[in-house]
């Protein structure tokens, strides 16, 4: 099969295909929140991360280089793309996004819009 | 048959039950345990000239990533720093990535030639590739 074959029938079943669920770490403090996610294998070229309404997608393919001739005998990454969707509450600035991958690791950060980071309330008491 | 600790805790009945599943399925699992979903998650696989081996080990430092070979036994181990907030007041609302020491074995043919390993770490997926010996790589022999 040429190359143009294996890639066209993966576009083809891309939508079907569930994708892998990178592990993720997801801190937040006062000026927005900060999400470390597992994407080993995908290069710059290969990483979509975008905002949909309320939702964000982090989406990657693998591109490893394979020998040909290879045959599997082990599998414990069985697909070739990662795959994850949050819910973004509306205080995050999206527009203002950042994120960097390297290593395999995506980190974004999402600051908060300037009117929803936290006002301190002070509480009176009689 | 083995009993959970807290039997009303949901996700350790869950890990129970994966075990058992694990069980009656491999009839003859590893002695180092079942390995599936530890850290990095392994892709083996086999051409004629070669073994290679695929680990999903992202956000190392390549220098600090120990590999060795020894009778057809790989070894890969080191460790992985937790990513932690920058300020104290941060919250954490998820924290599903390894962090720790990591050591993972695996066997593989004893045609391996261990003077011939070539490893490579590349967008944190570490690539091994081994040769095999000479004397193992099939050959067409003619007949006159």
């Amino acid at each position: 099969m040429s190359e143009q074959d294996v890639t066209r029938r993966e576009e083809e079943t891309a939508s079907e295909q569930p994708g892998l669920l990178p592990p993720v770490d997801v801190f937040e403090d006062a000026a927005g929140i900060t999400v470390y996610a597992d994407v080993p294998g995908v290069t710059r070229e290969n990483l979509e991360v975008h905002v949909e309404g309320d939702n964000l997608f982090l989406e990657g393919k693998i591109a490893v280089e394979m020998p040909k001739e290879l045959e599997a005998t082990h599998v414990e990454v069985p697909r070739s793309r990662y795959r994850r969707v949050f819910a973004l509450s509306r205080e995050f600035d999206t527009g203002k996004l950042t994120a960097d991958l390297k290593n395999g690791v995506l980190r974004l950060r999402i600051p908060k819009a300037e009117h929803a980071k936290p006002k301190r309330i002070q509480v009176s008491a009689e | 048959m083995e009993y959970s600790l807290f039997p009303r805790d949901l996700f350790s009945e869950l890990e129970r039950l994966q075990r058992q599943i694990q069980q009656a399925v491999e009839l003859s699992p590893s002695i180092r345990g079942f390995n599936r979903g530890g850290f990095p998650a392994l892709n083996v696989a086999s051409t004629p000239e070669s073994a290679e081996v695929y680990a999903f080990a992202p956000g190392l430092d390549p220098g600090k990533i120990e590999v060795q070979l020894e009778r057809g036994v790989l070894s890969i181990s080191g460790e992985r720093k937790p990513e932690l907030p920058a300020d104290e007041g941060s919250s954490v609302h998820l924290n599903e990535r390894f962090a720790g020491r990591f050591h993972r074995v695996i066997s593989l043919a004893d045609d391996l030639d261990p003077n011939e390993v070539r490893a490579t770490y590349r967008e944190g997926v570490l690539h091994i590739s081994i040769k095999r010996r000479e004397s193992a790589i099939p050959r067409r022999i003619n007949i006159t």
